[in-house]
């Protein structure tokens, strides 16, 4: 071997022992995940970037159980520490599990279609939490999540990819995807009747995941806007809150520095909300190697069926009723 | 006899003394949150799924009858990195689970630990490289 070559080979080879080594050391498969490590100094935030596969930087980040985090209900009180609601209360069928402890200053402004929605949804989730058996949640039987609820409740590993016309959200949970249009098209005029262009002659077709459409608006905040969305049938979150036909959603990406992005979403409908309000107030986003392969998250019919005949439909008091 | 009940409420104590964190699709309705039963049985299902995976077990009743257990994981992408996987059971295994039981008194719970029949215990604990996993909601 000519001798300038044999630094760089064995560097080399160095190289790829330690890598070996460090691939392999984790005894466990599974994505390994890139965290935040104390005293980190990430590099400036790129111009205008949002592509990469991307996971909740804090522990749990991404767990907005209680309902959407910026507006939880039956917040912690500031004294003990506890929730206000009881903490394992007592099992029932007939209600509630949790007391519905609603209070306008930490709620949403629901209007009286939107509380009354609210109501009617038994959540598996949240301060209304119900038991497995007697739940109505629309995605426990593997109907789409649709938008926002992927990121509201949902936020597992993302990743985006980014093209001069679009960004695509490539999402784990349920392993699916949605299209932000950047090409400068309009949303569509009329949420109840979403077409994206007459030139396609296509019937108006309202989406589980919306139309959406986004632009920069300086070189590290990217704002999309979302409508067009299917019907009721989709909620917010995991606790329940009602989402409709004319729901608005607003998200923006905020590229803080090198490692990290900000993630916002705000909620506007009249028809279930007296105003706009924020449901996500900047989740911190950490992002991964790109190496990182995506685990596969998807929702089967079938093996719902068999863990609620084993599981699900045996957690309440009277078996086999879940609706 | 006092000996087996100081040696069995010595290893319930051990075990206990284990922390696993409980995260999953619902919330804990359904669960008597704090309480912990150990059950040891034959290993009759192991069904490996998102958003659960769920153990199924057959135990001696306090009656001498047969108990058939269900017990339930988080998803298999999520506990792959605490050890486990769609081999980690077979039918005819005997193993020890500690779980948290449902509220309704039907033999069911969530598992927090399992001891396998080579006297091995999972989820692993982070020094013998059970991982967290991943900084995403755990269904």
């Amino acid at each position: 071997m000519a001798k300038p070559l044999l630094v760089p080979t064995l560097a080399l080879a160095v190289a790829l022992l330690c890598s070996l080594v460090v691939h392999t050391q984790g005894p466990m498969p599974g994505a390994v995940y890139d965290r935040d490590v104390k005293g980190e100094k990430p590099g400036p935030a790129p111009r205008r970037d949002l592509a990469g596969i991307w996971e909740p930087a804090t522990a749990g980040g991404g767990i907005q159980g209680k309902g959407a985090l910026a507006m939880e209900s039956c917040k912690r009180d500031g004294a003990t520490g506890r929730y206000v609601v009881q903490q394992n209360p007592p099992l029932t069928d007939t209600g509630y599990a949790t007391v519905d402890c609603l209070k306008p200053e930490i709620e949403p402004p629901y209007t009286a279609e939107g509380l009354a929605r609210l109501k009617a949804h038994k959540p598996v989730e949240g301060y209304r939490m119900v038991p497995d058996a007697v739940n109505n949640d629309p995605i426990l039987g593997c109907d789409p999540g649709g938008f926002p609820r992927i990121v509201l409740h949902n936020f597992r590993t993302s990743e985006i990819l980014q093209t001069p016309t679009h960004m695509v959200m490539l999402y784990k949970f349920q392993k699916r995807y949605r299209t932000i249009w950047t090409d400068g098209r309009e949303l569509p005029k009329d949420p109840q009747q979403p077409a994206w262009t007459t030139a396609d002659r296509l019937p108006p077709e309202p989406r589980w995941w919306g139309y959406s459409v986004g632009k920069w608006v300086d070189d590290h905040t990217f704002v999309a806007r979302t409508n067009g969305f299917q019907d009721d049938r989709t909620w917010l979150d995991n606790a329940g809150l009602p989402q409709s036909d004319t729901t608005e959603v607003e998200e923006t990406y905020h590229r803080v520095d090198a490692n990290h992005l900000e993630l916002s979403i705000k909620i506007t409908d009249a028809k279930l909300y007296a105003r706009p309000w924020i449901a996500l107030d900047k989740l911190r986003l950490r992002l991964q190697s790109p190496n990182l392969d995506i685990q596969e998250m998807e929702c089967s019919p079938s093996d719902q069926k068999h863990y609620y005949e084993i599981f699900g439909n045996n957690t309440g008091l009277d078996p086999d009723t879940r609706k | 006899m006092k000996n087996a009940v100081m040696r069995t409420l010595g290893v319930a104590v051990g075990l206990l003394t284990v922390s696993v964190p409980l995260l999953a699709h619902h919330g804990a309705a359904q669960f008597d949150v704090g309480k912990k039963v150990i059950v040891k049985g034959t290993v009759t299902e192991w069904f490996w799924s998102n958003p659960h995976c769920f153990l199924r077990f057959d135990a001696a009743g306090p009656d001498g009858q047969v108990v058939h257990w269900a017990v339930e994981t988080q998803s298999g992408p999520n506990i792959l990195p605490q050890g486990f996987s769609k081999q980690t059971f077979k039918v005819g295994d005997e193993v020890t689970v500690t779980l948290e039981p449902v509220k309704n008194g039907r033999p069911m719970g969530r598992l927090l630990r399992v001891v396998l029949p080579d006297g091995s215990a999972l989820p692993l604990a982070a020094a013998d490289g059970g991982q967290a996993p991943g900084n995403s909601p755990q269904n």
